[in-house]
This record gives structure tokens, sequence and C-alpha cells, in this order.
């Protein structure tokens, strides 16, 4: 039993946290690192010297569609079928001529300056009158056609009945 | 870099010939070296780094696409993916239809491929009628697949048609010829009477017009369009629209 003096402390044992309270911040970082070294080791990894892919420029193309810039399947002539004639439109890439008289067409619908200011001015005339009492009103209505504006008493005063 | 190729367009290339693409050839120093990309288009393999021809054709460019292809006699269709074809129904089964489309094998068409269709929702599909689909699955190891939507849920004109009309079928060269953009033979048809056609990429066409005649008469137009000349062909698409034939 106490055949030696001192009892010999496994590996294991001296790992544990309780008995490396006692060493210094080096010796714990050297074990730490021949931990680290050991685990390490354990991994496996392929000894080849690093393979690139090439770029490969090539790219196939098993379809004629592509290729040739093959239209739309499905053709209607002289509008015998108008879905078809829209699908037509629709499914066929388009050219580069189309798509700028498309642009054209778009900027003749839309609104001009002058049209906008035009509009803005009648739009806040209305929202006035949407806000105008109801006397206001009746009194902003009967302007002429020659925009002469007829004056007239707005208040109402009461009128006794005649017997 | 594909200087090889370039210079063969036009001349008739075997199966086995190859053409390298190498960065080997003069590279400027001033312009920045951009490897282009090319394009093997039908008729063309690449092995490697290299491309391969494979059809005894005369080639033919849109660079950057190269190809080969001496379809004009070509009958028997090869199903690729992406393409539009027309297929008959022949077995209406449980969830998925089989498609005859003039291939080898017949393709499927599963029931929720269409517009709208739910599983109480079934599409209206009987055994012998005419489907306007595209290939999602093609390749030589599995059995070809059809839908009729694309990749959004929308139909895009594909489904069922039908009702009236005569469905024959023709070389897929004469198919291309139809549906390259400046076709003449498309520009020819337009100024007949009024009529509706559909085009599969299988050689298969439906044509249907305001009455039988008329079909027949486009119909045969069409399929004498393979073996005519281009002025051999304006005759005669005179002579019709002048009400002769």
């Amino acid at each position: 039993m106490m055949n030696s003096d001192s009892v010999k402390l496994s590996k294991n044992l001296l790992r544990m946290k309780f008995m490396q309270r006692g060493l210094d911040a080096e010796t714990k970082k050297q074990l730490e690192e021949d931990e680290k070294r050991i685990i390490s080791d354990e991994h496996w990894y392929l000894d080849l010297p690093e393979l690139k892919t090439k770029e490969n420029l090539i790219i196939e193309e098993k379809s004629f569609v592509p290729c040739e810039e093959l239209k739309y399947g499905r053709i209607s002539f002289k509008g015998f079928n108008p879905e078809v004639e829209k699908l037509m439109l629709l499914m066929n890439p388009k050219d580069e001529t189309e798509k700028e008289e498309e642009d054209l067409r778009r900027m003749q619908t839309d609104v001009t300056d002058e049209e906008m200011a035009l509009r803005y001015e009648n739009l806040v005339g209305s929202m006035k009158k949407k806000f105008a009492k109801k006397r206001e009103r009746a009194a902003t209505e009967k302007e002429d056609v020659n925009q002469n504006v007829v004056e007239m008493n707005t208040k109402r005063a009461f009128l006794k009945p005649q017997d | 870099m594909f200087s090889s190729l370039k210079d063969k367009v036009g001349q008739v290339l075997l199966p086995g010939d190859e053409f390298s693409f190498d960065t080997e050839d003069t590279i400027s120093l001033t312009t920045p070296v951009k490897p282009e990309k090319v394009v093997c288009g039908p008729g063309l393999r690449r092995s490697g780094t290299d491309c391969r021809c494979v059809k005894a054709a005369s080639c033919d460019t849109k660079l950057p696409t190269f190809c080969t292809h001496n379809t004009q006699h070509q009958r028997h269709y090869v199903p690729v993916k992406g393409e539009t074809v027309i297929g008959i129904v022949t077995v209406k089964s449980g969830d998925i239809f089989k498609v005859d489309f003039g291939g080898s094998e017949q393709a499927s068409l599963s029931y929720l491929a269409f517009e709208g269709a739910t599983k109480r929702n079934r599409p209206n599909v009987q055994v012998g009628d005419l489907v306007f689909a595209q290939f999602v699955v093609a390749n030589k190891d599995m059995e070809p697949e059809l839908v009729c939507v694309d990749s959004g849920g929308r139909a895009n004109g594909m489904g069922v048609f039908g009702g009236g009309g005569l469905l024959f079928t023709v070389s897929l060269g004469l198919v291309r010829r139809l549906l390259s953009p400046q076709s003449d033979l498309m520009q020819d048809l337009q100024k007949l009477f009024p009529c509706e056609l559909v085009v599969g990429m299988n050689g298969r066409l439906w044509v249907r017009s305001s009455s039988t005649q008329r079909t027949l008469i486009i119909a045969n137009l069409l399929q004498s369009c393979e073996t005519m000349t281009a002025p051999q062909r304006k005759a005669l698409f005179a002579r019709v629209a002048e009400g002769t034939l």
C-alpha cells in the first residue's frame, strides 16, 4: 500500500480543474496548447495538392430554340383567334424598334406639366367648395357664364308672413 | 480564341472533328483579356475543354453560338428540356396522363400541371386530346415529363387545344424554318386566309381555318413546302391567293 513515498497521480487527474488551481498561468497555457495539438493531430486531412477547376468556357445547349431565337409555337393570322394573337404579342421576343415605338406612345399619354398645373388649380377650387358652408356654396354657384358675379345679400332676414 | 471554329462556319463538319479553345492564341498586351464564352448548340458536344462535332452537317453560327444541324429531313424527335411540343393523350391513369409526342417513349403529364388545377379541381382532359406542353425533364436516362404551366404557374397558351382542325407531321427542318424570326414562309402564310396554327417542335403541326377546304389547303401547302424552292413556293402561294387552286 504505502510502497512509494509519493502517490503517482495519473495525467487525467492532473488535468482536472481543482489540481490546476495551484499552477501558474504559463503552465496552464502550455497544457492547453498540448491538448489542442493532440486533438488537431487526430483530425484527418487529405494530403493532396490543391486542384483548381478550370473555368470552362464552353456551354452546351441542346435545344434549337435559343440558338436561332425561334418564335412562340401558337400562331394566328388575320385575327382568327384573338386570344392567340394576344399571346403572340406577349410571348414573342420583342424587337428593338417595337420597344422604341412603345416608349413614344407612352410619352404622349403622359400628362404634360401645363395640364398638371391646370388640374391643380381646379383641384384647389373644388376642395374649397367641399368644405364651404352651405350658404356660401349657394352664393358661388350663381356665377354667370361670363364670370360676372352677381352681388347678392347673402344674409337673409326673417320675413314676416303677411296676413 | 475560337477562331478555329469561326473559320469552319459554312463548311461541312463530320462527327469526330475537334475544336479546342485554348488561350494560347496571341493575346494582345494592351487590351484586357476576357475569356469569351462559347455556346455549343445542337450537333456539337463538349469533351473536356474541346468541342466535338457529333452530327455531320454544315456549321452554322449566330455568335456566340455555334451549331451544326441538318434537320432538313429528320423526322424523329429527341426530347429536349424546355421545348414545346404537341402531344396526344393516350392513357389516363390515376394521377398522370401518358402523352405520345412521337419520341421513343411516351411522356408523362401530371394532372396538377395545368393552370388552376388542384386535387379537387381536375383538368378536363380526355384520351385522344391534343395538348401543347413543354418538357420539364428530358434526358436519356429518365422518362420524359411534360407540363402545361410555366414556372410561375401560368398557362401561357399551353394546355388542351383542338376542336376542329387538322394535325399532321412534317420534318423538323420545316418547323425551324417556320418559327425562325425572319421567315419568308410565315410572311407568305400571313397573306392568305385567316387561320390558326399550333407548331410543335416535334414536327407536328395543327391547322384550323374557317372551312374544311381551307384547312386542307393550308395543310397541303405546308407539307409541300418541304420540297420546294423559294420561287416555286411563292408561285404556288400566289395561285392559292388568287383562288385558282
